[in-house]
This record gives structure tokens, sequence and C-alpha cells, in this order.
């Protein structure tokens, strides 16, 4: 048995390059990203995202979309709770075009935070939907 | 399958006493099929000569471009049967957003960088985008996929019956995080193309000290390619892409870094004019 015959019953299929691209970029940036794939299933979060989300990406390991878009309890100014095809990651998913919108959500830790959110998705370069990103921007936590 | 190296040197052709073992040429590695079917991966400067040995009975021949740099481009215009009528050549590069193959190509085949024009060429050209899909081209089995260096740039792996080949003469997969850990391959660059291949042609152009001073630049040292390697279970690897300030005796101290580093994997550094059977 050799090294080869392991590694490919054992892993997962490799991601586009442009996803894996965009994952390194997240992985050195201070703003909170949440990247999904094609399928709109969580394909990382950066340590931002996670600190803001009160999740570990290793403790969750996968989260696909009907479980993300439900997690965190979102909810819109008047504090009522929105409906999943008004958050602007799956307006961009569904859409194929950027949303921006405020929510209040509430993390995995339990705490309650009020953000704004920006989603956008990503074209590949052979013109091919390959995912879509979401940034967030904390505009002020309820203790 | 047959893997001819015609060049084996990156960034610039180096001719001189002192490449004389690896070669000076840029880019150009030719794949003969068992049935005879044969594509050229990659135009630099190496494929000069291979066009004056191609048989005249050749009626179609496949140029796989990795990407448009111009070690990996420079020989086209010298590539003899480009002039052939009635032969068919059949040019395959990474798509772009903007502008097609055939376009991006012109700018250097046209004055005032090159005398005569791609439209001149006698022979059949075909363009087209590099398949993302396997694809059948006479009895090879074709599939590229986008790879980490600047620019669109491509991977290609071949296959021939059970035999199975990957080249990706240009990459940089440790720009997209650490080649050794060991819970896969789903955020490496190359990895699927690369998977278990008897044969992986791979850039090795630096030494790790080089190295360093180079990130972002697109290209792998000899302990980067050797971990890529062993993370995506190559049987051999052939250290490729040598830098144009390397003579011989750093390509060897180069590919024995790599080889010491994957004593698994049999190394090798490519050498110009060497032929591999799968
Ligand atoms: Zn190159
Ligand atoms: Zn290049």
């Amino acid at each position: 048995m050799t090294g080869t015959d392991f590694r490919l019953e054992a892993d997962m299929a490799q991601e586009p390059i442009e996803l894996i691209l965009f994952r390194q970029l997240s992985s050195s940036l201070a703003i909170p990203v949440f990247l999904v794939d094609a399928n709109g299933d969580l394909a990382y979060l950066n340590e931002a995202a996670e600190q803001l989300l009160g999740v570990r990406l290793d403790e969750i390991d996968e989260m696909p979309f009907a479980e993300w878009t439900t997690a965190f309890t979102a909810r819109n100014e008047g504090g009522h709770g929105t409906d999943v095809d008004s958050l602007p990651l799956v307006r961009a998913i569904r859409d194929r075009r950027p949303a921006h919108g405020p929510l209040t959500i509430t993390g995995g830790d339990g705490v309650e935070r009020r953000i704004e959110i920006t989603a956008f998705p990503l074209e590949g370069g052979r013109g091919r939907f390959i995912g879509a990103v979401a940034m967030f921007w904390e505009t002020a936590a309820d203790a | 399958m047959k893997v001819t190296f015609w060049g084996t040197r990156g960034s610039l052709a180096s001719a001189g006493p002192e490449t004389v073992r690896y070669g000076g040429n840029t880019a150009c590695v030719q794949v003969t099929g068992s049935d005879g079917t044969c594509i050229v991966l990659d135009a630099g400067t190496g494929i000069r000569r291979l066009g004056a040995a191609l048989s005249r009975d050749l009626t179609r021949v496949d140029i796989l471009l990795t990407h448009l740099h111009m070690d990996h481009i420079q020989g086209l215009g010298f590539f003899d049967p480009l002039f052939r009528p009635g032969l068919e050549v059949h040019i395959w590069g990474p798509p772009s957003a903007t502008q097609d193959l055939r376009t991006r190509l012109s700018r250097y085949l046209s004055p005032p960088l090159f005398p005569i024009r791609l439209r001149d060429a006698d022979s059949d050209v075909h363009f087209h985008n590099a398949p993302d899909v396997p694809v059948s081209i006479g009895g090879l089995e074709v599939c590229g996929a986008e790879i980490v260096h600047p620019g669109p740039t491509v991977g290609y792996r071949v296959r021939d019956g059970a035999a199975t080949f990957a080249y990706l003469s240009d990459h940089e997969p440790a720009l997209t995080g650490d080649l050794d850990r060991r819970d896969g391959t789903r955020w490496t660059s190359g990895a699927d193309i690369a998977a278990g291949v008897d044969l992986l042609v791979h850039d090795v152009q630096y030494s790790p000290d080089e190295r360093a001073e180079r990130i972002g630049w697109g290209h792998s040292s000899s302990l980067e390619a050797a971990a890529f390697a062993r993370l995506v279970g190559a049987r051999r690897l052939a250290a490729f892409h040598h830098d144009p300030g390397h003579d011989d005796a750093a390509v060897d101290r180069i590919v024995a870094e790599t080889a010491a580093a994957v004593p698994e994997i049999g190394v090798f550094g490519a050498r110009e004019g060497e032929t591999v059977h799968l």
C-alpha cells in the first residue's frame, strides 16, 4: 500500500484555485470573512470571523447552507427574525450580485452582536460561480 | 507514453558551458503516446529543436501552453511545423476573462516584437482554452487545472492507459498554505491534477535560501517541491524550471536537496535531451 492510495481514499476534493487564493487572503485579514463554496456551504472562516461568530472552524468541521443560514438567529433592525432569503450572503449566492445590510446575530458563544454585512459572489477565471464571501463589521455589542 | 525534455530552464534561456548538462533552453516537453499521438507542453526556446525533429508524416500536433510568460512561448515563432501547409496545429492555453488566446499570443507574435504574424502561419492553426475536464487528444487523455502562479496559469495531467504524468512547470503552492500538513489536499493548489502520478514534472527553481527572498514570484524551492510531491503521492519527481543563474553544479545541489527530503520518491533533475518512459 502506498501513500497515494491512502491519500486518495482519505481526501476531500481540491477546491478551485480562486477559492484557495481567497482563503489565503482572508487568513491574513483583520476583517471577519465568511467564505462559502459553490453549493453555499461554509468553506472557511478566518480567525476574526471565528471571534465575531463565537465559533471555531476546527470544532464545527462542516456547516452546510441550511445550517449556517439559521445558526445565528439573525434579526433585522426592528428585532424581528429575518427570513433566510434576505440575508446578504444568501442574496449574493442566489442573485450573483453584491448585497449589504445590517443584522443582529447571536453568536455560538451566546453573545448578541449588531453587525453589518457586505457579501459578494466570486466568479472564477472561467466565468463560473465558485462561491461567495461575506465580510462583517461589528457596529455595537450589547452586553 | 514517452516524455522528452527539449527545454528545462526557467525564466530565461541560458546557453553556455556552465549549463551544458541540464541545458539552457526554456520550457518545452514532448509527450508521445503509445499510439504515436504527439503533444507538446509549452513553447519555450526548446521547441525549435523539437520542431526540426518532428516526423514529416505527422498530421496533427497539439501545443499545450501553461501560461503566456515569455519563457513558455518564445519558441513558438521558431517552431518550423507551424509553417507546414496541411499540418493541423492546435494551441491550448489558460483562459482569460477578457481576451482570447489568439489575441493574447498575437501581442508577442507581431511587429515590433516579432517580424511575422501568427495569421501568416501556413499550417491550419486552432486555438482552445485549456480543458478543465479530461479530453482525448488522439490516444492521450489530457486535463488542465488553474494553479498558483502570477497571471492565469494551468498545470496539465496526461494519461495513457494506466500511465499518468503531470506537468506543473511554474508553481508556488506554498503561497497558499503549509505543504507539510497531513490533513489532506483540499486547500493545495495543483493537488487534483498531480494526485498519484507516475511522473511529476515540477518547478524546483530555488534553494530554500533563495526562495526566502522571492515569495510571490510564482516558483518553488527544492523543499517545497519535495513536500508537494509527497503530499500528492507522486512516484517520481523531475526537478524542472532551473534558474537561469544556476550552473550545473548548483542544479545538482538543488536536486540532491530535493531527493534527500523525499527518499521514497525517485527524484531527478530534468535534463535537456532526456527521455523518460512511463
Ligand atoms: Zn516559467
Ligand atoms: Zn511564469
